[in-house]
């Protein structure tokens, strides 16, 4: 009834106006997409040191409470001060940094393959005339990519606060990383120990009960039935927060 | 003239209003062909990701209807299914786009369902049962009854578990200002986990069937 021919032709005219339809609409909306992208980096952000805002006033929330955007080199030096709208020094925001692609920069740069050091973000922010440091997260959960921040209050070893999101976690069981009864545990935690060696944040299986008394200020309880989610979120801690301990180091000496 | 005028149907005329009013009930695409099961149970935990998704399903379906309805004459019988789904998952994506742009933290919450409208079987069905063979308009409210018919039990289900799962209705906590956990009331947590879910929408079938007798099947 119908020809091989008119079958391709009808095939092939489909499929170009479809994707003509569908690129222009990606290209009309994104600007739009991209707003909310980065209104919900910036809530995130600021989640993690406990102010509340919401799609209408973060921008605004946000330049009044972070102070400085800072960028990181392996080595502890400050490389990049973004502050009041223009930089001080260096020319990358933080803000703008794809955590991703340092942790890939990261990875050549620590076997040798490549010159160019990783940066890593700090966000400085003042609160009621405290001042807290934002460290960015980025891991792996059990189905995908995990994501957060954490909150350091100025002795740079004192959690204030976190925030964890997920792509595509067990819903009720890796997913509840992202609420709040998990997240309020790593408030008061502390990634030092006394002699001021860097322990990071375990996420326990079993629970904080489980570790000698002097290692539970270092641990927080794991989610039932997400155990490979918990580790997800302990390795991704002990790596992205590992990366400030020159800096860190540097600053509490100072 | 007068001749052709009385030939076309009108609008609305009882064929067409069946076209709409036997999806919701009698021949309704959850409780009776126990199709789109899946996004029932997933986003139905709260009535707002609910809502967004019904109304995606919605236009989704009626568009796609249209569409196919359109262009049945011409659709090669041998790759009918191939265009059917593009049809469909060009329709999804532009939904999709247009949320996240729109109603991003509903996107972000209906995740990857909107994707999955893709895979729902009740709009595969309807394409192929009805549009394949009919007109534009009566594709059309096939097509917005059927999704009306997926939407209703969406919200009925999401209403009751949200309401004794978390307690709020749209987010409104309407069992804490009614002073229920003072005497000692609890969330069921279990009302957020899809089986109960499949318990609800199992009620609904079973209301249904007594009222309509009709519906059940001779032993």
């Amino acid at each position: 009834m119908y020809s091989n021919r008119y079958i391709f032709i009808y095939s092939s005219v489909m499929v170009i106006i479809v994707a003509a339809i569908l690129s222009t609409a990606a290209m009309v909306l994104k600007p739009f997409q991209e707003k909310n992208v980065r209104t919900a980096k910036i809530i995130d952000i600021l989640t993690s040191v406990n102010i509340e805002s919401e799609k209408s006033n973060a921008e605004d929330l946000y330049s009044k409470h972070i102070i400085m955007e800072g960028v990181i080199n392996p080595k502890g030096e400050i490389i990049s001060i973004y502050k009041n709208n223009k930089f001080e020094k260096g020319d990358i925001r933080a803000f703008e940094i794809n955590l991703k692609e340092e942790q890939q920069k990261e990875k050549e740069f620590k076997a040798g393959k490549i010159k160019e050091q990783p940066n890593y973000p700090l966000f400085i922010c003042n609160k009621n005339g405290e001042t807290f440091y934002i460290i960015p997260l980025l891991g792996k959960g059990l189905w995908g990519p995990i994501w957060g921040n954490i909150a350091l209050k100025s002795d740079l070893n004192t959690v204030i606060g976190v925030t964890f999101a997920h792509k595509s976690e067990t819903p009720g069981l890796g997913a509840e990383i992202d609420k709040k009864p998990f997240q309020v545990q790593f408030e008061g935690r502390q990634i030092f120990d006394n002699n001021g060696n860097f322990t990071s944040i375990k996420v326990v299986k079993g629970g904080v009960d489980m570790l000698p008394e002097k290692d539970r200020i270092h641990g927080v309880d794991a989610i039932t039935g997400g155990t490979i989610t918990s580790t997800g979120v302990s390795e991704m801690l002990k790596d992205c927060l590992e990366n400030y301990i020159p800096y860190i180091k540097k600053s509490i000496n100072n | 003239m007068n001749s052709e005028k009385s030939d076309r149907e009108p609008l609305f005329s009882l064929k067409n209003r069946k076209l709409i009013t036997n999806p919701l009930s009698k021949d309704n695409p959850i409780t009776v062909q126990v199709l789109g099961i899946c996004s029932a149970l997933a986003v139905t935990a709260k009535l707002e990701p609910a809502f967004v998704m019904s109304i995606s399903v919605i236009a989704v379906l009626a568009i796609a209807n249209v569409i196919i309805a359109l262009l049945r004459n011409t659709i090669p019988p041998r790759i009918r299914i191939i265009v059917q789904l593009i049809v469909i998952a060009s329709l999804v994506i532009l939904v999709d786009q247009v949320l996240k742009a729109f109603a991003y933290d509903v996107s972000k919450q209906l995740s990857v369902f909107v994707g999955l409208i893709i895979t729902n079987c009740i709009i595969m069905g309807r394409l192929e049962a009805f549009a394949m063979g009919n007109k534009p308009w009566p594709a059309f409210l096939d097509g917005v009854g059927n999704a009306f018919g997926y939407a209703w039990i969406l919200i009925v289900v999401a209403f009751f578990r949200e309401l004794l799962g978390s307690g709020t209705i749209w987010g409104y906590p309407i069992i804490e200002n009614l002073g229920f956990y003072n005497w000692g009331y609890k969330d069921n947590g279990f009302m957020i986990l899809p089986p109960m879910a499949l318990i609800v929408v199992g009620i609904i079938i079973w209301i249904q069937r007594y009222r309509n007798k009709d519906l059940i099947e001779d032993k």
